[in-house]
C-alpha cells in the first residue's frame, strides 16, 4: 500500500493518501514521475491529503512539490513531521 | 474501454447554427433581480421549462453591464439550451438579450413587464413557453463527432489528491481531445499564482502568451488592490486547507494538471467570450467555482469536468458538472456527488492513462443523456461574476 505520494524525487515534502497515518508507523512512499518506492517513519499523526516532510527544514529554506517551489519554511520543519500552515506560507500576495 | 479516436462519436442535438447540444432545456431567463418571480412563475406554470433566477441586472454600467449582457446572451445562445424565453422589468434591455440570442437562430422571444404587470407577464410568456418546450420535446438526437463537443474544467474544493490524481486524469483527458481538435477551456486566473511561467511556457504563440500574462498581471493587481491580508482562507481556502493545501504556489501547481502534458494554450478569453476556433482556450476567471461554471456555460461549452478533493457539490442550470475524485474519504462519505472515481491512482491500481479514458468514458455517457450526479441532485448554481459595484 503507498502511504504517502510524491511527484519529484527532488520534493521535500509528500502527500499522505491513506486514512489513520500515526507517529511511529513505518510509511510506503511513491515517487511517481520515476515510479520508484521509499520508506519514512511518521513522526507525528497525519491526515490523508496532509503532507509530511521529507527531509529536515529550517525556517527560510523554501518547499518543494511538483519539484518546484511552493513556499518557504516558518517553523523548523524535521523528516516525517506534519508539514502544513503552522510551518510553511505563501511567498505571494 | 478504449480510448477515443477521431471516429468516437456520440447522440447529441445539433442546433440551428451547426453548434452541438448534449441537453434540450427551454430556459426562462429573468433580464434582472425583479424578473426572477415571473420567471419562476413561467417555469411553475409549464413542465420542462427551466428558470435560471439570479440576483443582478440593475444599474449595472461599463465593462460589467457589458459582461452582464454577455452572460446572459451566452447563456442563451448555449447549445444545451433549444428556445428561451426572456423576462425583464422593461422592453429596452429585455429586446437587447434577446437579439442577442436570436443571432444563433434558435427561438427567443422577449416581455418588459412594465405597463403589463406581472399576471399579465407570466400569462403571455406562458404562452410562448408552451409552444417553445412543445417544439423542443420532438427534437431528436443525432449522432456527431467527438470534436463538436466543447469541453470546459475547472476544480473545486481542491486539496492534494486533485494535484496527485483527479487533475492529472483531467489533464489526460484533455491531451487525448486537443488532438482530435477539441475546443477546451480552463481559467481561474489567481490560481495560476506560482505556476504562471507553465502556463505561459504552454501557449501556442508569442500572442497569446502576452495576452495570457495580460490577463494574470490584471487579476493580480485586483489583488493587490483589495487584500487585507495574504489571503489565507480565501485562496486557499479554509476547504482547501482542512484538505492539506498549504499555499497558493502548490494550488495551482495542482490546477495546471488539468491541462495535461501536451495540450498548447491556443487562444485567451476575456469572462464569458466565446471561442473562436478550436483548441485550448484560457479564460481570465473567478476561481469561484460557481462563477467559473457560469462562465464556461455562457461561453458555449456543453460538458464540464469537475475535479474535486474535499466535495465540492456544485452543478450549473444548462452545463451538465461531471465531477471527479481521487481521495478515498470523499468517494466514501459523499459518494452521491462523484461520478468519476479514480482513487485507483494513488495506489497505483488504475493508470494514468486508463483514469483518462474513465472520465472521457463518463463523457460520453453525459453526452449520450445520462444525467450528472449534480444534474440528478438538483445543483442549478448560477452565479454571474461582477467586475464593481452598481450605479
Amino acid at each position: 500500500m503507498n502511504h504517502f505520494v510524491l511527484h519529484d524525487a527532488e520534493d521535500t515534502v509528500a502527500v499522505v493518501v491513506v486514512e489513520g497515518v500515526k507517529a511511529g508507523m513505518a510509511l510506503n512512499g511513491w515517487i511517481m514521475d520515476e515510479n520508484k518506492t521509499m520508506t519514512l517513519t511518521a513522526r507525528q499523526d497525519i491526515p490523508i491529503g496532509h503532507k509530511i516532510a521529507l527531509k529536515d527544514m529550517a525556517v527560510g529554506d523554501t518547499v518543494i512539490k511538483y519539484g518546484i517551489d511552493i513556499g518557504k519554511v516558518v517553523a523548523p520543519i524535521e523528516a516525517g513531521a506534519h508539514a502544513h500552515v503552522h510551518n510553511i506560507k505563501t511567498k505571494r500576495w | 474501454m478504449a480510448s477515443i479516436d477521431k471516429d468516437t462519436s456520440f447522440l447529441g442535438y445539433r442546433r440551428e447554427n451547426g453548434r452541438v447540444g448534449v441537453r434540450n432545456h427551454v430556459v426562462i431567463l429573468p433580464l434582472d433581480d425583479l424578473s426572477n418571480a415571473a420567471a419562476e412563475a413561467v417555469a411553475h406554470n409549464i413542465k420542462g421549462t427551466l428558470a435560471i433566477p439570479h440576483p443582478y441586472g440593475r444599474l449595472q454600467f461599463g465593462a460589467d453591464l457589458d459582461l452582464h449582457f454577455r452572460t446572459l446572451i451566452g447563456t442563451g445562445c448555449n447549445p444545451n439550451v433549444a428556445a428561451v424565453v426572456v423576462i425583464g422589468i422593461e422592453e429596452g434591455w429585455t429586446s437587447k438579450v434577446v437579439e442577442g440570442i436570436a443571432a444563433t437562430g434558435k427561438p427567443v422571444v422577449g416581455f418588459g413587464i412594465e405597463l403589463h404587470g406581472d399576471h399579465d407577464t407570466i400569462m403571455r410568456a406562458s404562452q410562448a413557453a408552451r409552444e417553445f418546450v412543445q417544439w423542443a420535446s420532438e427534437k431528436q438526437r443525432e449522432r456527431c463527432a467527438i470534436h463538436e463537443l466543447w469541453v470546459s474544467t475547472k476544480c473545486g474544493e481542491s486539496d492534494t489528491t486533485s494535484g496527485c490524481g483527479a487533475n492529472p486524469a483531467v489533464g489526460n483527458a484533455f491531451d487525448k481531445l486537443h488532438a482530435l481538435g477539441s475546443t477546451l477551456c480552463f481559467g481561474e486566473t489567481t490560481e495560476l499564482t506560482g505556476g504562471e511561467h507553465i502556463v505561459a511556457s504552454r501557449c501556442a504563440s508569442d500572442a497569446v502568451r502576452e495576452r495570457f500574462m495580460f490577463m494574470f498581471d490584471r487579476y493580480q493587481q485586483l489583488i493587490d488592490r483589495h487584500k487585507t491580508t495574504d489571503l489565507s482562507e480565501s485562496q486557499p481556502t479554509k476547504g482547501n486547507i482542512a484538505g492539506g493545501l498549504t499555499t497558493i504556489e502548490e494550488k495551482a501547481l495542482g490546477n495546471i494538471q488539468k491541462i495535461g502534458k501536451k495540450c498548447t494554450v491556443d487562444g485567451v478569453l476575456d469572462k464569458a467570450e466565446m471561442p473562436t476556433h478550436p483548441g485550448l482556450w484560457f479564460m481570465d476567471s473567478s476561481s469561484a467555482a460557481a462563477e467559473m461554471v457560469t462562465l464556461c456555460a455562457a461561453a458555449g461549452y456543453a460538458v464540464h469536468f469537475f475535479p474535486t478533493g474535499q466535495g465540492n457539490v456544485i452543478g450549473n442550470p444548462i452545463l451538465p458538472v461531471i465531477k471527479i475524485c481521487a481521495n478515498p474519504r470523499t468517494v466514501r462519505t459523499m459518494s452521491e456527488h462523484i461520478d468519476v472515481d479514480v482513487t485507483g491512482l494513488l495506489q497505483q491500481e488504475l493508470t494514468l492513462d486508463a483514469a483518462g479514458d474513465k472520465l472521457l468514458e463518463g463523457m460520453l455517457r453525459t453526452a449520450n443523456g445520462r444525467l450528472t450526479a449534480a444534474e440528478a441532485l438538483g445543483h442549478r448554481e448560477f452565479v454571474l461574476t461582477r467586475l464593481y459595484e452598481s450605479a
